[in-house]
């Protein structure tokens, strides 16, 4: 191996070796080592210096804050974990949670995606294992920054597959503080993209390695990564329709051979018996409409394949031709005659909301509001992109240039999922995740290539002006018309100049990348910081004083009603009976939720006690200008709430189509549950100095209705900001 | 337009037949497992036509495992075939090896989706849910 070293610089090297051995200073040289050494060491080092990197880029919020559980899923993530290590494996599987939605219960087991709680229960007992006694919080915290530096060795692989290790390694060092995959997996972010993406990546990337060697383990091995890639998260969906595509593309473009037909069907069959161990996803891939590209690319390759070797046995046209029309008809007869009748009897289940949406974004806001309502689900904003990606965002062009240069196998797979992920990242904001591995990978092609031709034309002899040139021609950046002689001091100037810029253009990527984790994506958002008057930060710890309030001064056996997006914390945290929470599966108990706080106080008692509510919990802003309050998501309530029950009209709530919190707005507005419960005692509250009582700091009015008086609710807690309100149901009066 | 027709068949079939004795006799034997695993395949279809698909997950398992292990078979007659130039080295043996971990873990899934029947026929009606 080491013998394949360049001769010219190992002389030199030898050379230099026992001066430096005297002076005994530390260099590459006084090591002997040979170039491909060399080589070996600044790769392994800059991997190990990426992988650390990876992980400490999302410390920001454990650094500033705690070592807590962000957002609202990732707290029905940790339970499930919790539940797990403490009950273990069988009852896990095999849970039927009575505490969350309220009468109905829930089948926990059956579902939810259980790689991220396995993964993050075996890393527990490992360390468990290992004598690490460290709390299961704390693996939680600290999975998704762990895993995000999996991926980066991942891209590395993928990056060596698709190109060369060069562009392996600036992806690996790109995807390591990429924004728009920090922003999913920065420490605390305990949710099924942690794992996923990595979980995504590792499939590509052997799926490629079967395509390009045909061997049928590393088939066998994306049929794992396709598996694990199941158990982790419902964004599968994409891999099982992307492959087929990417297959059909190859098929189409006459790239098919023998290596194609042995890793795709390997991978189809076994990812497909593996993914139904998953109770979650149950019989989908035979059943569900999003499943059957994959089957019908399945069996249009079978049909392909032996056409092909008929013809391969016949050796004559003729013949061929004709046994080529008959079977092409009735295969294509059979699979339509198949596939209509699976989709008119309804077998064949249609494409459902969420992944309907994707291929058309206005289904969703006028069929089913609660789709609409996920603030993750919005289109995409043009500064999202520039945002989450800076400047990745040309250099991905640049790289699909470089990628039609040179087309193969695996080329073609990374152009096509680059293309279909952008697609889809502009048709809902959450999706820029999914696209960020492969925008990282193209751009990493555009950057490694650049550099390289660069580089090369650094290092041509200044006396062989046409190798100069043809290097020069090569190249993409370097000027295209070559003149010989005295352009050489100028390319070479050229080309050091465009090596500044490109290292210069990474530098700023690298500090807008920091700043953005920094500034953007490391709130825990259960945790709110604001700067005081005299500069000093301000913590407002308002959900957790309520939770635990909730926890300690409440039965056992309360039933807490809240707008569903606080379900999950409701239930970690004030282990208390929840009617709604994240998981919405629901429509008509959240549309029931929805009507109780968007109707008048005694309709509203009405519905609390056919569900047993005792108390209510409600998020106001309007004290400290927190803006993600319930007021705010008001408008939504009423459109969940009367999708299914008409007699909730969301004009009834406006006036002239504005929503108004004053004194303008419309009466039912302002005698509303909602309103009431947000604003009891808020009128004799002074907020903002130099404004009147009762001023809205959040909406920016003094609100309407000053003087609100509750009948059927007392107020039971009120955080130290009031940013949350609990609320208990009086049971009724007796009747005399 | 008949007789032409049924010409071109006889023909069709006659040509087919020389060309595919042609074959050694090692592909020979697993293209008869293939057609034997296929046609188990089939009968298990027809079966379930029959009787009904109440253990979905046995039916399920039964139909893919016979459809995977024709597929595997098909992939170690790709490899092992000589003509095939991009598959060298590979030898009978070589390959007969990754395509035992792929039989093994078929057998297992197929294990575990009858052991699992019980379960997820009961949760079969509560599916269609949104996360």
């Amino acid at each position: 191996m080491a013998a394949n070293g360049s001769p010219k610089p190992e002389p030199m090297a030898a050379k230099k070796a026992s001066p430096d051995l005297l002076n005994s200073s530390f260099s590459f040289k006084s090591l002997k080592l040979k170039t491909k050494q060399q080589e070996l060491l600044l790769r392994v080092s800059i991997l190990g210096l990426v992988y650390v990197l990876a992980f400490i880029a999302r410390l920001f919020s454990v650094l500033r804050y705690e070592s807590m559980i962000h957002e609202f899923d990732p707290y029905f993530n940790y339970r499930t974990t919790l539940f797990l290590t403490e009950k273990g494996f069988y009852e896990f599987w095999n849970w039927f949670d009575s505490e969350s939605w309220y009468p109905l219960g829930r089948i926990i087991g059956g579902t939810l995606y259980p790689g991220l709680m396995v993964t993050a229960a075996l890393i527990y007992w490992t360390l468990r294992f290992l004598r690490f006694f460290v709390h299961i919080r704390e693996v939680c915290v600290l999975t998704a920054p762990f895993f995000a530096s999996n991926t980066t060795l991942v891209a590395y692989f993928f990056g060596k597959e698709i190109w060369d290790t060069g562009a392996g390694l600036v992806a690996a060092a790109l995807i390591a503080i990429c924004p728009g995959y920090i922003s999913r997996s920065v420490a605390g972010s305990y949710d099924n993209e942690a794992v996923a993406i990595f979980a995504l990546l590792l499939t590509f990337y052997l799926f490629v390695k079967a395509v390009k060697t045909g061997s049928l383990s590393w088939a066998l091995g994306s049929a794992f990564g396709y598996f694990y890639m199941v158990s982790a998260w419902g964004g599968y969906v994409f891999i099982i329709n992307l492959v087929p595509l990417y297959v059909l593309v190859l098929l189409i473009t006459g790239r098919y051979s023998m290596r194609l037909y042995v890793a795709y069907n390997c991978m189809y069959i076994l990812g497909m018996l593996l993914a139904m161990q998953i109770r979650f996803v149950g019989f989908q891939h035979v059943q569900s409409g999003e499943h059957m590209a994959a089957m019908g690319v399945f069996l249009l390759m079978q049909v392909f394949y032996f056409l092909d070797w008929v013809k391969h046995q016949l050796n004559d046209t003729k013949l061929f031709q004709t046994f080529l029309r008959i079977t092409v008809t009735s295969a294509i007869l059979v699979g339509g005659i198949a596939l209509g009748v699976g989709t008119a009897s309804g077998y064949i289940s249609p494409w459902t909301g969420r992944f309907y949406s994707l291929l058309d974004p206005t289904y969703a806001k006028d069929h089913i509001p609660i789709i609409a309502s996920v603030s993750e689900h919005q289109p995409t904003a043009w500064s999202s992109f520039m945002f989450d990606y800076h400047i990745l965002l040309f250099l991905f062009p640049a790289g699909l240039y470089f990628c039609f240069k040179r087309l193969s196998d695996a080329t073609i797979f990374i152009v096509m999922y680059g293309l279909t992920s952008l697609y889809f990242a502009g048709v809902m904001v959450r999706l820029i995740l999914v696209a960020t591995p492969a925008v990282c990978l193209i751009s990493a092609i555009a950057v490694s290539a650049t550099v390289k031709n660069l580089t090369s034309l650094l290092r041509t002899k200044q006396k062989v002006p046409q190798t100069g040139s043809a290097k020069g021609v090569g190249s993409s950046k370097s000027s295209s018309k070559v003149t010989l002689d005295q352009s050489q001091p100028f390319h070479k100037n050229g080309a050091i100049a465009l090596l500044v810029g490109v290292f210069y253009l990474l530098s700023r990527y690298a500090i807008h990348c920091t700043w953005v984790t920094s500034e953007a994506y490391s709130s825990p958002s259960i945790v709110l910081a604001a700067r005081g008057a005299h500069g000093n930060r301000i913590i407002f710890d308002d959900y957790r004083e309520a939770y635990y309030w909730l926890r300690q001064n409440t039965p056992t056996d309360a039933k807490v009603m809240s707008w569903w997006d606080y379900g999950y914390q409701i239930t970690a945290m004030g282990n208390r009976t929840v009617i709604v929470d994240n998981n919405t599966w629901n429509n008509t108990h959240i549309a029931t939720v929805g009507r109780a706080m968007s109707s008048y106080e005694d309709e509203a008692y009405d519905i609390m006690r056919s569900l047993d509510v005792n108390y209510v919990l409600v998020v106001f802003g309007g004290v400290t200008g927190y803006s993600s309050d319930d007021i705010n998501k008001f408008l939504w309530m009423v459109r969940i709430g009367g999708g299914v029950y008409p007699v909730i009209k969301e004009p009834d709530y406006l006036v002239n189509g504005e929503f108004r919190v004053d004194k303008g707005a419309s009466p039912k507005m302002l005698n509303c549950l909602m309103y009431k419960l947000c604003y009891y005692r808020f009128g004799e509250l002074v907020t903002e100095y130099g404004k009147p009582t009762g001023y809205d700091r959040a909406r920016g009015v003094e609100i309407g209705n000053k003087d609100i008086k509750l009948e059927h609710l007392e107020e039971a807690y009120t955080t130290s900001n009031w940013i949350v309100r609990i609320y208990r149901v009086k049971p009724p009066t007796n009747r005399l | 337009m008949v007789k032409s027709t049924s010409k071109d068949a006889q023909d069709l079939f006659r040509s087919l037949h020389s060309a595919y004795s042609a074959t050694p006799t090692n592909l020979k034997i697993i293209d008869m497992y293939v057609v034997f695993a296929v046609f188990t395949a089939l009968i298990q279809v027809a079966y379930m036509a029959l009787v009904g698909s109440f253990p979905f997950n046995s039916f399920l398992s039964g139909v893919l495992s016979c459809v995977g292990t024709a597929v595997l078979a098909v992939c170690l007659r790709i490899q092992v075939n000589k003509e095939n130039k991009e598959f060298k080295g590979l030898g009978f043996a070589g390959e007969f090896d990754s395509r035992q971990y792929a039989l093994v873990l078929l057998g297992l899934v197929h294990r575990d989706c009858e052991l699992g029947m019980g379960i997820n026929w009961s949760l079969f009606p509560t599916a269609n849910t949104i996360n």
